[in-house]
């Protein structure tokens, strides 16, 4: 049984952690007891070490995404990735999808360096649908303050840039990620190339049956985050409240949709 | 046996939470594998005097003997010592306060004076570290959280007093654990529902740092899925015995030492 994980993430020496090989063994680990067949997964640079992590250097981007390439080619089922750019430097964004497309990545990562409406993610967005991949979009769910560390985008903006870039698939991360995630839903809606991810370390009572409520389970994309526990226990709730096609559709025909060269054993 | 000590009855005012019914729960227990659960009324932590939520508690579980009630004391309330003496009289294994949502001082005098009467009474008290995400509360929903010097507090405040801590994360245990005396922190036992698995391995960590012993089965319904308290379990690589004591296990030894 296909299980795709569409919003992991891995570390790497350059970062600040001295555990990062522990962690990684462990979501591999912790993924074959679950029965995840592969992590879309992404290194937010530095991991905050030499820029931070949610406004990474070019430099450190192009680090993170060179050490996600090399657990690629290690894992060459198991995991494939998402470049991770920071739309400030656009053309270094934009060499850097075009080299990782090529090396086999399979989307493009945004995390929250700017505003998910602001025109220099056109040139990110165009890249996208140039690439026919996926953007994962970083979300608060509902940001009613500025948060510090990030320029975090919520669905209302990721919702004006996929109106503008109708042929790109966009992924809203993580909506059990914190924050009102019933404004989320009603944002997205009617946007039918906006695809939702579950993970995040919320499991709320109500929020898997205000997704499928809301958006329908031919957009939702199952996902973990950094708490495979909790990723864990939506599947098996989603189990008990879906059909069999619904829950494949969510495992991982939703993300064969939109993912090239997604490794699938269905 | 399979004891949840951190589930709830009732509504939710800050949004619209499938499940509050006791049939309701028992369809979620029997879900995921559940046997007993002890149950708080959600509903009436947010009323003036949360008390007045006992009697459906005692009545549910008449008719349900899986729901063992948790009934809440506010010990700033003038009735309170008979809140606690009919919990008593009522067999319930613990009560529990919400001094954020009360109003009152999580360490001031009116929760010390009830951690002591819960301790002469041998009935541990329950406090929930949060109900819910702090990045995701109603913006009229400004209770404060609880924090680890709050829980040293109380510990220190009386030698017989014993807590039941529920939606505690891993820092929080920590500062509470190696912030205190062994012997302040044999009367703590915390439920697991907010202890991150891998990848971080959280609970992994604390199981062998803190002490398998400390830790119980809890999951927070309705307001979360009990699937993810499952799931941590079944993450960890346990030997029957360990899983038997920190399904039930350890509660049982905590109650009766």
């Amino acid at each position: 049984m296909t299980l795709i994980d569409v919003h992991a993430h891995f570390f790497h020496p350059a970062g600040p952690r001295a555990d990062w090989a522990e962690r990684n063994a462990s979501r591999l680990q912790a993924g074959e007891k679950i029965g995840i067949t592969c992590h879309v997964a992404s290194i937010l640079g530095s991991w905050g070490r030499t820029s931070p992590v949610y406004f990474p250097s070019p430099d450190d981007a192009s680090a993170g995404n060179l050490a996600l390439l090399a657990l690629q080619r290690d894992h060459p089922e198991r995991i494939r990735g998402y470049a991770c750019v920071n739309p400030n430097f656009t053309e270094h964004a934009l060499e850097e999808i075009d080299r990782c497309i090529a090396a086999g990545m399979l989307g493009i990562k945004l995390a929250a360096s700017r505003r998910a409406d602001d025109p220099l993610l056109d040139p990110i967005a165009e890249a996208a649908r140039r690439h026919k991949v996926p953007i994962l979009q970083h979300i608060w769910q509902h940001r009613r303050k500025d948060w510090p560390g990030q320029e975090a985008s919520d669905a209302v903006e990721l919702v004006t840039l996929a109106r503008r870039h109708p042929e790109v698939a966009f992924i809203l991360a993580h909506i059990g990620g914190g924050g009102d995630w019933l404004h989320s839903l009603h944002a997205v809606r009617n946007v039918p190339n906006i695809f939702v991810d579950l993970s995040g370390s919320g499991v709320d009572g109500g929020m898997l049956e205000a997704c499928i409520d809301q958006v329908g389970v031919t957009r939702l994309l199952w996902g973990a985050d950094i708490t495979l526990d909790t990723g864990w226990a939506k599947l098996r709730h989603l189990e008990q409240i879906l059909r069999d096609e619904q829950l494949d559709a969510i495992r991982w025909r939703n993300a064969a949709g939109i993912f090239p060269r997604l490794p699938t054993r269905g | 046996m399979r004891i949840d000590v951190n589930a709830f009855l009732g509504r939710y005012p800050f949004r619209d939470v499938p499940g509050g019914s006791p049939t309701a729960l028992l369809r979620n227990m029997d879900r995921v594998g559940i046997d007993v659960a002890w149950i708080s009324n959600l509903s009436a932590i947010f009323w003036r005097d949360p008390a007045q939520g006992n009697d459906v508690l005692y009545q549910t579980h008449l008719r349900e003997p899986r729901l063992h009630p948790v009934p809440a004391v506010h010990p700033g309330l003038g009735h309170w010592r008979e809140a606690l003496q009919r919990a008593a009289e009522e067999g319930a294994p613990c009560v529990r306060a919400d001094p954020g949502y009360y109003g009152i001082a999580p360490d001031g005098p009116e929760l010390r004076e009830l951690a002591a009467a819960c301790g002469e009474a041998r009935l541990p008290l329950e406090l929930a570290v949060r109900l819910e995400d702090g990045r995701q509360r109603h913006p009229n929903d400004s209770a404060p959280e609880l924090a680890p010097w709050h829980i040293r507090s109380l510990l220190r405040s009386d030698p017989r007093a014993k807590l039941l801590v529920t939606h505690a994360d891993k820092d929080f245990i920590e500062q509470v654990h190696f912030g205190s005396t062994p012997a302040e922190s044999e009367r703590v036992l915390w439920d697991i529902c907010w202890i991150w698995g891998p990848p971080e391995d959280h609970l992994e960590l604390l199981l062998g740092t803190v002490g398998l012993a400390r830790f119980t089965f809890g999951t927070g319904m309705l307001l979360r899925l009990p699937e993810n308290s499952v799931a941590k379990l079944d993450l960890l690589d346990l030997s029957p015995e360990q899983r038997s004591r920190l399904e039930s296990g350890n509660l049982q030894a905590f109650l009766t030492r």
